[in-house]
């Protein structure tokens, strides 16, 4: 066991230097120039060399790319261009809106989409099924940012149940997690579906029956946690998704997030802030599926006998 | 090729979506001939004396943009965007994930290791924000724009067409193949990539739903295709900030997106519950 962590957290160490590579090369080497940008228009090409020298644009490549590693392990991400503080405390101020948005996105999603798998389960092939499969269809299908203005367009211009937009109380939270939550329910109901069926059809299910077990207990107690497994699978890739990827969601709530931290940053080519955000959205997705197997073993003990 | 036509009927919702897809294309193909108008003119009557854009109507049947363009022109002409990167994006993504996944799972050995572990890392990247910083950094184009969610989406096929792979050289015909002199350029096209055909097609559908919605969403952000060439997602962008006062500007562009990748989604679906009956009814 404590090998196959450290085996695994190496695997994610090495994914992570990947991640960083890739970015840096990619980065650097797109047309948009960070000290152009900063100097304005009516900058002459003196400013822009001074600039370039200031931020370290002049040294060759590999040299930039040693000298943030080196500060990478230090936990140092760099500061940004634009706001000149470390990046590392820009994130880290955006941290508790992501995380909150985070958590009650999945809540919604695993409430919804639990639910729903099971009930399509149990009548499978039936017209609930169907009814409920078409639905989550939908779900996958529908673009965030419609759905996202739809939701604000009812229920907080027309109907004010809500606030427009921001970051505050309970009330603030409620639309951009719905439209997570409601859109990602899609996957999970495919997901638990498709795993119910497998478990419903296994013997043990038919011996509580035979046994005379309530039915409510059978799917409750019987069913519904050994179909857990891929959901906890799930979670852990949403979570690594959440904490970079809700850019549209942030944007149209203006939500202060990382998602919204980063897209300010890609309008205004702040390189430094995109590589950390981009670092820490992978770690996110490479911690999230770390801990999806770690916790694998403790929901199901026939994974832990293998 | 009859009983997966025969099969494919059999299904209702299949079917709508197939008609769907069909009504969307001929939209695109036909838009300079339907349209009533032309896609960038900006109508006379087009806005409403306060200079407000006009709701659905007789002469509007979609009513109008906040510059006074018909936007039932707009969203004929903004289907032809949709379909040209969902066609060019995904086709580009199915095959660079065939010739990886191919590549990787007949290879083996270390650097067939390589090449997956390279689709390890690219799981790992944030791709919806991958795809904002590519599209956002370079000068947004529709072609660019197809390049990033290629980019983006190659890499679950990849893994499916590895695992596939993987399971297709241990069987004995290869082997039999193999043994009776047949080079590698052989064995990979004439008999492994025939055997992959039923998954490049399911793919080539539902990647088509992944795409047009990132594509909608690059551009709802701005970074996608440029205004004034009229894509769905654009549309809402250009017409956001008016949205409580002229709803129809987000909900018909919304709809029309929703209609497409589910439709996407419903062939693609039923493609490979008939072309993979060990997935049949699971999914």
């Amino acid at each position: 066991m404590i090998e196959l962590i450290l085996r695994r957290f190496g695997g994610a160490l090495m994914i992570l230097f990947g991640v960083a590579a890739i970015t840096f090369v990619l980065l650097y080497a797109l047309p948009a120039d960070p000290a152009v940008q900063l100097a304005g228009r009516s900058a002459t090409a003196q400013t822009v060399a001074n600039i370039r020298h200031e931020l370290g644009l002049d040294q060759p490549l590999i040299v930039q790319f040693v000298h943030y590693l080196g500060n990478l392990v230090q936990g140092d991400l760099g500061r940004s261009y634009t706001q000149k503080t470390e990046v590392m405390t820009l994130i880290l101020a955006r941290l508790p809106a992501t995380l909150i948005l985070m958590v009650s996105g999945i809540l919604v999603e695993v409430a919804i989409g639990l639910t729903l798998g099971t009930i399509a389960a149990l009548n499978r092939g039936g017209a609930v099924d169907r009814l409920v499969m078409t639905v989550s269809f939908i779900g996958v299908s529908a673009p965030q940012f419609v759905v996202a203005l739809l939701l604000l367009y009812v229920f907080a211009a027309t109907l004010q149940w809500f606030p427009m937009a921001g970051f505050g109380g309970f009330s603030h939270v409620v639309l951009p997690a719905l439209t997570l939550g409601v859109l990602g329910a899609g996957w999970y109901a495919r997901m638990v579906r498709s795993a119910m069926i497998d478990v419903l059809n296994q013997d043990y299910i038919r011996t509580a029956r035979a046994k005379g077990v309530a039915e409510r207990t059978v799917i409750l107690r019987h069913a519904v946690p050994n179909a857990l497994l891929p959901i906890v699978a799930m979670i852990g890739i949403d979570i690594g998704q959440f904490m970079g990827g809700v850019v549209v969601v942030e944007a149209v709530y203006g939500w202060p997030g990382i998602g919204q931290l980063a897209w300010q940053a890609i309008q205004q080519v702040d390189i430094p802030i995109i590589m950390g955000v981009t670092l820490i959205s992978s770690l996110a997705i490479v911690t999230g599926n770390l801990i999806a197997d770690l916790v694998a073993p403790l929901i199901d003990p026939r994974i832990r006998a293998r | 090729m009859q009983r997966i036509f025969r099969e494919f009927l059999r299904r209702p919702t299949a079917v709508f979506g197939l008609i769907v897809v069909l009504l969307v294309v001929i939209g695109a193909l036909a838009a300079p001939l339907i349209a009533p108008y032309a896609p960038d003119e900006q109508l006379f009557d087009g806005l409403t004396l306060e200079g407000a854009p006009i709701g659905p109507d007789a002469v509007f049947l979609l009513g109008t943009d906040t510059l006074g363009r018909d936007l039932l022109t707009r969203l004929l002409f903004g289907a032809r965007t949709s379909l040209i990167i969902g066609v060019v994006a995904n086709g580009t993504a199915v095959t660079i994930g065939l010739g990886i996944g191919m590549l990787a799972g007949y290879l083996r050995g270390p650097a067939g290791n390589a090449l997956m572990r390279f689709t390890d890392l690219m799981m790992a990247f944030p791709a919806l924000l991958l795809a904002i910083v590519l599209a956002a950094l370079f000068h947004p184009s529709l072609w660019i724009v197809a390049m990033v969610i290629a980019m983006v989406n190659w890499v679950q096929v990849a893994r499916i067409v590895y695992t596939e792979t993987r399971g297709l050289v241990e069987r004995d015909f290869i082997l039999a193949e193999r043994s009776l002199g047949a080079g590698h350029a052989r064995i990979v096209f004439k008999h492994i990539l025939p055997h992959l055909v039923p998954t490049a097609i399911v793919w080539g559908t539902l990647g088509i739903a992944t795409t047009v919605l990132l594509e909608a969403t690059l551009s709802f952000l701005g970074v996608g295709v440029q205004p004034p060439e009229p894509s769905w997602g654009n549309i809402i962008f250009e017409s956001q900030s008016f949205f409580t006062a002229a709803p129809w500007l987000v909900i018909f562009p919304g709809i029309a997106i929703l209609l497409t990748a589910l439709s996407f989604n419903l062939v693609g679906d039923a493609l490979r519950d008939i072309l993979d009956p060990t997935q049949r009814g699971r999914m």
